[in-house]
């Protein structure tokens, strides 16, 4: 007698786990979509999670206003597809109604203003519990987190006072107005989200993939060449075949040299590569702690 | 494809302030080639500003900036790499006494703990701390990495002696399998590539242990345990009249047209179904998530059980407990009312008796000074509000297992294991 499951199955499992012990517990999760591979893994989770029932959570999605219009063809259709509800919190107007500033000079990015709009979502919605696809192998902050991580009435985070987390048994007790990050896919490496997409064949937005775009060179990183991003003069956008290998906002999502067609293409990449996936971001490389700082003021 | 195949380990490591657990992670990652340059580089950049000589392979664990500080790991950090042969998950846990509590969260999800010992110091307390901690939270199998060889001109005799005495310490405890490997994590001795210096030691290397231990076993496949998460009820046309049970199996293997028993209802029926994640499956084992149909309509809702019916958990609700007591501002309260997580159902309970303080340097039963503060052992007994569902601790990991809240505060306070 031999009862075993391999790694990708296992992974699966406890994410489906951590999905049901959210809808079970809570009273009003929501979960956080950007668009990128790990939210669409976290989606085909929960659709798996909760079947033949459609997913009890909306899916929330912080729009910089700079994102790479096929991240919007694709989230638009996945919510059509399953039947769910989707919340669009908008950067733009959160400028427009003096929530947020614009940041100013090249590097100007809407990264951080994205934590503003996603606490005020948050506030509206009522949401007490907000599943996230991080992964701690993403970044050195991340993998410290819990897989219930508590957050104060601001949202923050205190990575010092995190609650023991042991077994299976999440402690999820919160006073009024505190919320919880939960994130589902804790234990997945990038390479675990390619292979398991791989074997179940989950389409993916066309970014992913290798393809022609203008691009400029920015402090060793390859940049998409739109109108949101000043360029220097000496920066000269010429054409390359790249992919994305992180979707973010289209200012600080590098994109990367790359013939990968496929993904079984992509998975020979991811596991010969040198680099870590977010090496790209340039939000990441502001400081030697800048994900551990965004974290605690309420960044996904 | 290969990677279809691979199996999952989780390890723990150990050991006490200045072992060089860290630096043994970022060597297994380093040597194992799971460092990526980027991550490489920015640890380089960093050791340089620090004014280190050689790149200190720790920063890549040391993620917070108070750690970064003050050269130590406060938190529990999640590591991840792996070998054509296995995944593995490292939870990289704090030595220092302060962060015990971070110790017993690694070790409750662990297969394996890794306890590390400075060859020079030998086993200490710390050391015993931690192999009390891997017998309580019976960690299946355990390594004693005896670190910083190459500081004792791999002396033979030095691993005899820690050989020895923790052999002397760990007959007293409820550990099973462990296994000695002299290392240098600085050097690289022993963890990846074997070592020429220790021509003496003919045991595998660290990574060819992790590789190979045996895991297959650490679940219980006897025992049937199901706890009920939800109820999924899809309300829709298509699935008009389904309702299935929502579950991760916590022990034995459940088929398709097995007999069952509900708890605490005691009713009886069949599985009509078992929805997997991807369709129906003729049966289901830990740690698989499913969906259990049952054949009649009974009332069923998180909290349940579904047990066999010759093959019960127990019901109880007058609970024995070792405890690890986590909280710094408030001792353990004798009749003091707390909540309680275990496996899908949360109840309240009063701590009606405090039997004994666990000395863990000397394993004595201390009856008279009962007083239970942060990074404490002790044995009590609880009463719950509602029956749980219970088996002891050593049988089954997942229904032998709870944690204790503080209702005042929110703060997990304990974590309990069911004698």
């Amino acid at each position: 007698m031999s009862y075993h499951i391999n790694h990708l199955k296992e992974l699966e499992s406890e994410s489906i786990f951590i999905l049901r012990e959210v809808a079970a517990k809570f009273e009003n999760p929501v979960l956080m979509f950007s668009g990128g591979k790990d939210s669409i893994l976290m989606v085909h989770l929960a659709y798996k999670a909760f079947y033949p029932a459609k997913i009890p959570f909306p899916l929330l999605h912080v729009d910089t206003g700079h994102n790479f219009p096929e991240t919007i063809k694709y989230r638009d259709d996945l919510v059509e597809k399953l039947g769910l509800k989707l919340i669009v919190g908008s950067v733009e107007e959160g400028i427009k109604n003096g929530l947020v500033t614009e940041e100013k000079g090249f590097n100007a990015m809407r990264n951080g203003l994205q934590t503003a709009i996603l606490l005020d979502e948050l506030e509206k919605g009522k949401f007490d519990a907000a599943l996230g696809g991080a992964r701690r192998d993403e970044e050195k902050a991340r993998a410290k987190e819990r897989f219930f991580s508590h957050r104060d009435e601001f949202g923050q985070w205190d990575p010092k006072n995190q609650r023991p987390e042991l077994w299976n048994l999440f402690n999820n007790k919160h006073q009024f107005g505190e919320h919880f990050r939960v994130f589902p896919i804790s234990n997945w490496t990038e390479l675990d989200v390619w292979q398991y997409l791989a074997v179940e064949q989950v389409e993916l937005p066309s970014l992913y993939f290798s393809h022609k775009r203008k691009v400029f060179k920015r402090d060793g990183t390859l940049l998409a060449d739109c109108e949101y991003i000043n360029k220097r003069p000496e920066e000269e956008v010429f054409e390359e075949v790249v992919r994305c290998r992180t979707i973010g906002d289209m200012t600080c999502t590098g994109v990367w040299k790359s013939d990968a067609a496929t993904i079984e293409d992509i998975i020979k990449e991811v596991s010969t590569t040198r680099m870590t996936e977010r090496g790209g971001r340039t939000d990441d490389k502001r400081s030697e702690t800048s994900m551990e700082d965004r974290k605690k003021h309420g960044y996904f | 494809m290969e990677y279809k195949s691979s199996e999952l380990l989780r390890f723990t490591t150990a050991g006490s302030v200045d072992d060089g657990k860290s630096t043994l992670i970022g060597r297994l990652l380093y040597d194992s080639k799971s460092i990526y340059q980027d991550q490489y580089d920015a640890i380089k950049t960093a050791s340089e500003k620090r004014g280190e000589e050689n790149v200190n392979l720790a920063l890549l664990t040391d993620g917070l900036k108070s750690e970064r500080e003050q050269g130590i790991t406060i938190d529990v950090a999640y590591r991840y790499f792996s070998t054509p042969k296995r995944k593995f998950i490292i939870a990289d846990t704090p030595g220092h006494i302060q962060y015990t509590r971070n110790m017993v969260t690694g070790a409750s999800t662990a297969n394996v703990a890794l306890i590390i010992v400075d060859a020079r110091n030998g086993v200490v307390e710390q050391t015993k701390r931690h192999a009390i901690i891997a017998s309580l939270l019976q960690i299946p199998h355990l390594v004693v990495c005896i670190n910083k060889m190459d500081l004792v001109d791999y002396s033979q005799e030095i691993y005899d002696q820690v050989h020895d005495d923790f052999e002397s310490f760990a007959a007293k405890l409820d550990i099973n399998d462990v296994t000695f490997i002299p290392i240098s994590a600085l050097v690289g001795d022993n963890v990846v590539n074997r070592s020429k210096k220790t021509t003496w030691y003919e045991g595998p290397t660290l990574i060819y242990y992790l590789e190979n231990v045996h895991i297959s076993s650490d679940h219980n496949f006897i025992d049937v345990r199901f706890p009920v998460q939800s109820v999924i009820r899809p309300y829709n046309d298509d699935f008009h009249d389904y309702r299935g049970y929502a579950g991760r199996v916590a022990g034995g293997v459940l088929k398709k047209g097995d007999e069952v028993m509900l708890l605490p209802s005691g009713f009886t029926s069949k599985i009509s179904k078992i929805q997997g994640p991807d369709g129906e499956q003729e049966e289901a084992f830990p740690p698989q998530s499913v969906t259990i149909l049952i054949e009649d309509d009974i009332d069923i809702s998180r909290g349940d059980m579904i047990v066999r019916p010759n093959n019960s958990a127990t019901v109880a609700q007058d609970i024995d407990l070792m405890i690890c007591w986590f909280s710094s501002d408030k001792s353990l309260q004798l009749r003091g009312k707390y909540a309680v997580l275990h496996t899908t159902q949360e109840v309240r309970c009063i701590v009606k008796e405090i039997k004994y303080r666990l000395d863990i340097n000397t394993l004595h039963r201390d009856m008279e000074n009962k007083e239970i503060n942060m990074n404490e052992i002790a044995r009590i007994t609880i009463r719950t509000t509602k029956p749980l569902f219970v088996d002891a601790y050593r049988k089954n990991r997942i229904t032998g297992s709870v944690i204790i809240i503080d209702e005042a505060t929110n703060n997990t306070v304990a974590a309990g294991m069911i004698i």
